[in-house]
């Protein structure tokens, strides 16, 4: 049978759309996701399905928005909330951290709060220092909170699915570019468990670890690397909260070598979470060679020349992996052209 | 028993948990933050009277007084106090997160006006499932100052939600008077821009409290459309958080107080009961807190595994 070729933002709809069908008490809003473009696409169709009770754009109240979610949680109901942008989580996290990551532990296991969470991250076409953060540690940060980060359509179905019927609050991280990725998605419902990595690509030599869109980078940089001979491992860990130990590090004890690259900046952040639980799970005498890649230490800036810095992209992981399986050396070039999503991406959003 | 009976029963039993919370704290077996109600427990009870046992509040820190008007269960409740596995959050969640879902006593946050949304929240899914019930977001005249709580109406009226907001205003939060914090007293007016029907309450009469909260409950179950805005002005007799009195402090004066002393909501409303039966009223209701204690004292605290449970729900 012929594969089912869908986009991601496919994926994130069709997901949406058959959990509406079978689980009255989902319910979907969010800024826009009415509108005729629809969460690029992922809400389109929900509104003349469902009706207006079931999918309904807010007014800009992100704080109250997300207290609505809990409140309505409480009383039974499964909502997601979707933002176009990360950076607006900014305006949530009183509730989420407070509220939302506590209830089940602070009222003794009587109430839970089964509430998904969507947000976007932005990149390319200068968007910008406040339409481009990849804030998904904070997130990971507190006890009480699920993140999830799928970088296939495949596995975004899935997920999403998952967060639905998951009975916790689930932040589920979306990327603009990977909303445009295309891959086979089954046509019928299912789901992908948190808290199990998924190896993209095998390989011997090094791990290359990437968190969302940077797991489509990394895979790039292993195909750039080919050319080397270098075998490089990628693996997308999809959940980050719950984490798979187990995967990566059964990988870091083949290969020795471990990149690990995000779509956010390092310092406290995912990478150095992960890095920090690999060594604390090394045994004695036991090395691996490590390092982390992200967005460099600045607010993200909308000129592309300096943008296209600011990013880890398939080259520098590429040259970073082959330095490490080489004694630092640096003397090879990838031959490396832009992402197609980026050369050929036309904002205006 | 009739109203005036369930009323002054709700009344009494908040007065006199309290005074025993007091009694007891010195002995350092309540480990909690205490926002006490004494002085105010005519909004809790006329509010919680006026409601169904399904119909939910959502409560503040100061959630003794929501919790024991709506019917929470008292045992657990002082459980919950001296940090017991039996306790209504097993231990979890202290004086200032009672809640028991049972009889709709939820809420119960420790930060100012969180709970006001959720009460949105819940009312929106009555709304879309076709229950006509009335759910009630409490709050003090801190929490109007909050972003979330103009979000909150703003959608409720927009969405016609089938909630009463109730306005407990105390004039204070922590130290600062109401117009220190406020340009002017006028919090009901604030929720009528919105198309919200207000009713203030300014003298503490808590069957004027019930009536309004009844009035627009009503409403909201035969089907009209909500939201309504109900302003309790009340006083508020111990310190903000503990359990002494605090007029030496400076900040407010046992002047300003005088008139509020004197409408004693346990006096005002015994007076309207038959001395005889309020007696049988007040024993039956020291009993019951007495049984509390001492279930509270002999019970155990939660094993050290409970550390971990139920950060996750299943
Ligand atoms: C968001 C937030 N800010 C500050 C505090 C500290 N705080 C606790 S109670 C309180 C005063 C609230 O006053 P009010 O809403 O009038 O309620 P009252 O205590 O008078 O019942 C403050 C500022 C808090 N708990 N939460
Ligand atoms: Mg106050």
């Amino acid at each position: 049978m012929a594969e089912r070729i869908i986009s991601y933002a496919q994926a994130i709809q069709e997901a949406t759309a058959q959990e509406m069908e079978r689980d009255e008490s989902v319910f979907v809003y969010g800024l826009g996701v009415d509108d005729f473009k629809g969460i690029y696409g992922t809400t389109k169709g929900l509104l003349e399905k469902f009706g207006p009770d079931r999918l309904f754009d807010t007014p800009l109240s992100e704080d109250a928005m997300t207290g609505l979610a809990i409140g309505a949680a409480l009383n039974g109901m499964r909502p997601v909330h979707v933002h176009i942008r990360m950076d607006f989580l900014l305006l949530t996290v009183n509730q989420l951290f407070n509220i939302a990551a506590k209830t089940s532990y602070m009222y003794g296991g009587s109430l839970n709060v089964p509430i998904v969470i969507r947000s976007i991250i932005g990149k390319s076409w200068g968007q910008g220092a406040q339409h481009s953060q990849g804030l998904h540690s904070l997130f990971m940060h507190i006890p009480g909170l699920k993140v999830v980060a799928p970088s296939t359509p495949h596995d975004a179905k899935g997920c999403l699915i998952q967060a639905i019927r998951d009975n916790n609050p689930v932040m589920f991280v979306e990327h603009r570019l990977l909303h445009l990725f295309h891959g086979h998605v089954p046509e019928e419902s299912y789901t992908t468990p948190f808290g199990k990595a998924r190896i993209l690509a095998p390989g011997s030599d090094i791990t290359l670890v990437g968190i969302s869109y940077m797991a489509a980078d990394c895979l790039r940089a292993k195909h750039l690397l080919d050319e080397t001979g270098i075998k490089a491992e990628v693996i997308d860990p999809i959940s980050l909260v719950p984490f798979d130990w187990d995967a990566i590090m059964a990988s870091v004890r083949k290969t020795k070598r471990l990149i690990v690259v995000d779509t956010a900046w390092l310092c406290c952040g995912a990478t150095a979470e992960i890095i920090s639980g690999v060594v604390e799970r090394l045994n004695p005498g036991e090395h691996i060679e490590m390092k982390r890649m992200g967005f460099a230490p600045t607010s993200c800036p909308p000129t592309k020349v300096l943008e296209d810095a600011f990013y880890p992209d398939p080259a520098s992981i590429a040259l970073a992996a082959y330095a490490m399986c080489n004694g630092g050396k640096t003397d090879w070039t990838p031959t490396y052209k832009e992402e197609k999503e980026i050369a050929e991406f036309r904002g205006p959003f | 028993m009739n109203l005036e009976e369930k009323l002054y029963a709700s009344i009494y039993r908040i007065r006199r948990v309290e005074e025993v919370v007091c009694d007891v704290y010195p002995s350092d077996k309540i480990r909690s933050p205490v926002h006490l109600s004494i002085g105010q427990e005519a909004v809790s009870a006329g509010v919680c009277e006026a409601l169904l046992p399904e119909e939910a509040v959502y409560g503040t820190y100061r959630s003794h007084a929501t919790y024991l008007a709506k019917g929470g269960d008292i045992r657990k409740m002082i459980a919950e106090l001296y940090g017991k596995d039996a306790g209504c959050c097993r231990g979890k969640g202290g004086s200032m997160h009672l809640i028991d879902p049972a009889v709709g006593a939820l809420g119960g946050s420790a930060i100012v006006a969180t709970n006001i949304p959720h009460a949105a929240g819940h009312a929106y899914a009555d709304k879309i499932r076709g229950r006509k019930r009335a759910t009630v977001a409490m709050f003090g005249d801190g929490a109007v100052e909050e972003g979330v709580f103009y979000e909150t109406l703003n959608f409720a009226a927009l969405k016609k939600l089938p909630m009463i907001f109730v306005c407990e205003n105390n004039s204070y939060a922590i130290h600062s008077p109401l117009l220190t914090r406020q340009p002017l007293d006028n919090i009901s007016a604030r929720a009528a821009v919105f198309g919200i029907p207000t009713e203030i309450i300014d003298d503490g009469d808590v069957f004027k409290i019930y009536d309004a909260v009844k009035r627009a409950a009503t409403a909201i179950r035969e089907g009209k459309p909500g939201p309504f805005f109900i302003e309790c002005k009340i006083y508020r007799w111990m310190e903000h958080v503990g359990i002494g009195e605090d007029w030496k402090f400076g900040y407010r004066t046992r002047d300003e107080a005088e008139a509020w002393l004197e409408k004693d909501p346990v006096k005002v409303c015994g007076a309207l009961i038959d001395e005889k039966r309020r007696a049988e009223i007040e024993k039956e209701i020291e009993e019951e807190i007495r049984d509390a204690f001492a279930f509270a004292e002999s019970t155990p605290f939660p094993d050290l595994k409970e550390l971990y449970t139920d950060v996750y729900k299943n």
